[in-house]
C-alpha cells in the first residue's frame, strides 16, 4: 500500500466535509476579533498599568490573546477529523480499505496536520499584524528580536493544539466525550493549575502552558519559568506524540 | 477463494464464533446462513480484518486481509449500509476509498452508474434512503473490480425492486466467475440465489453443503390423507407396503407417496376420503430444525404451558 494513495484519499476525505470548513474558519475568525478586541484595550490600559506591568508589556503575546479561544476551534477540528469516522460507521468502511492501521492513522494525522499548520501560520501572522495595528505606538515589530520566532510559534501552537486533540480522539473514539474532555481541560482547568500557586510548579509542564511560551517575546519580571520558548514547545510536543502514540497502540489492538 | 480455518472470536466468557472452517469457492453465489446473533456478522468482519480472531485464521486467495496490496481489488464488502458519513457526497466517497487503493476516478463514475445513483452523486448520503444507501455502499464493494464480494445482509430492509436488483447482480457476478458471499436470516432469500450453503448457529457451524443437496435432504415431500374409515384405511395401505405415520389431528401422512396412487387404492376398497393432499415441508421449516437448539432467543409465545401468573416474576428470577 503505498502511503501517497492513503494521504490522497485522506486528503479528499477532509476537504469533503463541511465541519473542516466551519471548525477552521471558526479559529481564524475567533483568533483575529479576540485578539485585535484585546490589543485595542490594552493600548488604552498601557497608561494606567504600574511600572512592572509596563516593563512586562509584550505586544506581540498581546496580539495573540485571542488563541485562547481560538484553539477551541481547533480542538473541535482535530477531534472532529477522527471521530467522525467512529461516529459515523466510516471506520470499518476505512479500515477495510486501508487494513494498515499506521498508515491509515499518520496519513489521516498527517493532511490534518498539514491543513492546521498553514491555517494557524496565516492565522498567527494576520493575528500579529493585526493586532500590532491596534497597539498604535506601543506596537512591536516583525523585525524586534523574538518576534518571528513568536509569530511563527503562535503557528506551530495551533496545530499542536489540533494534533494533541486527534490522538485524544483516536483514544477515546466518541466525539462528545472527547471534546467533553479537552474543552473544559483547555479553558479552565489548565488555566486555573498554571496560575493558582499552589498548581504553577506542575501546572506550567501541561501541554497548552507550556506550549505557549513560545509566543512570548517579553520575559514577565518576575518569572521563574525554568524552560525557555523552545524549551516550552518541546514539552508540548511530547505531550502531543504520547498522545498520539497511545492512540496508535489503541487503534493497533482495537477491533474497529 | 476465502477459506476459514478454526476461526474463533470469544468475547470474555461469551463464544460468537467457534472454530469455523470452510471455503468459499468463486463462480458460485455462497449462502451464509444463520439466524440473527449466530456470529454472521462477526465472521464477516474477521475475514475483513476489522476484528482478530481470539484463535484461527482466515485467509484470501491465501494471504491474510492485511497482506494484501490494494485489497479493494480482492474483495469488496457491504457490511453495513451506514458505515460512511453522512455529510460527504456519494462521489467523495467513493472518490476516498478509490484514490486508497490506486483505483482510477473514472472508475467511480463507472460503479455509480452500474448502481443507479449516477444523478444523486453530488448529493450527500445523509439524505439518502435505505435502498440508495445499500447501492452506495455496493458500489463501493464494486469499486476495486474484485474478484471477490461479500455481502452482509444486503436485502434487508429494501423494497421488492431493490431486493430483485441485488438478487440479479449477485448471480451476474457469480456468473462472471467471482466469488460470491452473501449473509441471511432468511431461507427463502437463500434458496433463490445461493448455489451453496453454510449453516451456523450459535457461532458453530451447522452445515456446510450445496443448495440442491440441502433441498434434496430437507425438502420432505408427503401425502396427507383424512378418513372417517381411518382404520380400514390403515389396513389396505398396509396391505400395499405403504408406511403411514398418524399425526396428532387425526391425519395419516405417508412419504413419498403418490396422491394417485393412494386416491385409487381407496376407491378400490371404497373409503371415503376427506382429504388427499400433496404437501412439501418449506426449506424455512428444514433451517428452523437444523438451528431450533441454537437460536438465541426463542419467542416463547406457542408455549402458552410457559405463561406464569401475573406477579410471579417477581418471586425469584
Amino acid at each position: 500500500m503505498a502511503a501517497a494513495q492513503v494521504v490522497r484519499s485522506e486528503w479528499t476525505k477532509i476537504r469533503s466535509v463541511a465541519s473542516t470548513v466551519w471548525t477552521l474558519s471558526l479559529a481564524v475568525v475567533v483568533t483575529l476579533a479576540l485578539g485585535m478586541l484585546i490589543s485595542a484595550l490594552s493600548k488604552n490600559e498601557f497608561d494606567k498599568m504600574n511600572r512592572k506591568d509596563q516593563l512586562s508589556f509584550d505586544p506581540t503575546f498581546i496580539s495573540f490573546a485571542g488563541m485562547s479561544l481560538g484553539q477551541l476551534a481547533m480542538i473541535v477540528f482535530g477531534v472532529l477529523v477522527v471521530s467522525n469516522e467512529y461516529s459515523t460507521g466510516m471506520i470499518r468502511t476505512s479500515l477495510a480499505a486501508v487494513p494498515q492501521r499506521g498508515t491509515f492513522l499518520f496519513s489521516k494525522i498527517g493532511v490534518a496536520t498539514g491543513l492546521s499548520l498553514v491555517v494557524g501560520l496565516a492565522t498567527s501572522f494576520v493575528a500579529f499584524f493585526l493586532g500590532q495595528a491596534m497597539l498604535g505606538e506601543h506596537r512591536a515589530h516583525i523585525g524586534d528580536t523574538g518576534v518571528l520566532r513568536a509569530v511563527i510559534g503562535g503557528g506551530l501552537y495551533m496545530t499542536l493544539i489540533a494534533m494533541f486533540s486527534m490522538g485524544v480522539a483516536v483514544m477515546l473514539r466518541s466525539p462528545m466525550l472527547s471534546l467533553g474532555i479537552l474543552m473544559p481541560f483547555f479553558f479552565l482547568i489548565s488555566n486555573i493549575l498554571g496560575n493558582v500557586s499552589a498548581t504553577k510548579k506542575i501546572g506550567r509542564y501541561l501541554p497548552d502552558q507550556a506550549g505557549s511560551k513560545i509566543m512570548q517575546v517579553v520575559t514577565p519580571i518576575d518569572d521563574d519559568t525554568p524552560y525557555g520558548p523552545w524549551g516550552g514547545l518541546a514539552i508540548m510536543v511530547l505531550w502531543v506524540a504520547a498522545a498520539i502514540a497511545g492512540g496508535y497502540v489503541l487503534l493497533k489492538k482495537r477491533d474497529a | 477463494m476465502i477459506e476459514l480455518e478454526g476461526l474463533t472470536k470469544r468475547y470474555g466468557e461469551k463464544v460468537a464464533v467457534n472454530n469455523l472452517t470452510f471455503a468459499v469457492r468463486p463462480g458460485i453465489v455462497t449462502g451464509f446462513l444463520g439466524p440473527n446473533g449466530a456470529g454472521k456478522s462477526t465472521t464477516m468482519r474477521m475475514m475483513l480484518g476489522l476484528d482478530r480472531p481470539t484463535a484461527g485464521d482466515v485467509r484470501i486467495d491465501g494471504k491474510h486481509y492485511d497482506r494484501l496490496k490494494d485489497p479493494l481489488k480482492y474483495i469488496g464488502a457491504l457490511l453495513d449500509a451506514k458505515a460512511m458519513h453522512g455529510g460527504r457526497s456519494a462521489f467523495n466517497h467513493l472518490l476516498c476509498l478509490a484514490q486508497s487503493n490506486g483505483i482510477p476516478r473514472a472508475r467511480v463514475d463507472e460503479v455509480l452508474d452500474t448502481v443507479g445513483l449516477t444523478a444523486v452523486a453530488k448529493k450527500k448520503a445523509k439524505g439518502f434512503s435505505l435502498g440508495m444507501g445499500q447501492r452506495l455502499g455496493i458500489a463501493g464493494a464494486l469499486l476495486g473490480d474484485p474478484r471477490i464480494l461479500m455481502f452482509d445482509e444486503p436485502v434487508n430492509g429494501l423494497d421488492p425492486e431493490g431486493i430483485h436488483w441485488i438478487r440479479n447482480l449477485m448471480k451476474s457476478l457469480a456468473a462472471q466467475g467471482r466469488t460470491v458471499f452473501v449473509s441471511s436470516h432468511l431461507m427463502s432469500e437463500m434458496a433463490l440465489t445461493a448455489d451453496h450453503l453454510v449453516v451456523i448457529g450459535q457461532g458453530r457451524l451447522l452445515a456446510d453443503t450445496s443448495m440442491a443437496e440441502f433441498i434434496e435432504q430437507n425438502s420432505r415431500s408427503y401425502v396427507r390423507i383424512r378418513s372417517p374409515q381411518r382404520e380400514r384405511l390403515l389396513d389396505v395401505l398396509h396391505g400395499a407396503g405403504i408406511t403411514v405415520v398418524e399425526t396428532g389431528a387425526g391425519a395419516l401422512e405417508v412419504d413419498g407417496g403418490k396422491p394417485e396412487h393412494i386416491g385409487e387404492l381407496a376407491a378400490q376398497h371404497q373409503i371415503v376420503l376427506h382429504e388427499l393432499s400433496p404437501q412439501q415441508a418449506s426449506l424455512e421449516e428444514a433451517f428452523m430444525q437444523l438451528t431450533a437448539e441454537s437460536v438465541e432467543y426463542h419467542a416463547h409465545a406457542d408455549t402458552p404451558q410457559e405463561q406464569q401468573v401475573w406477579g410471579d416474576g417477581w418471586k425469584g428470577n
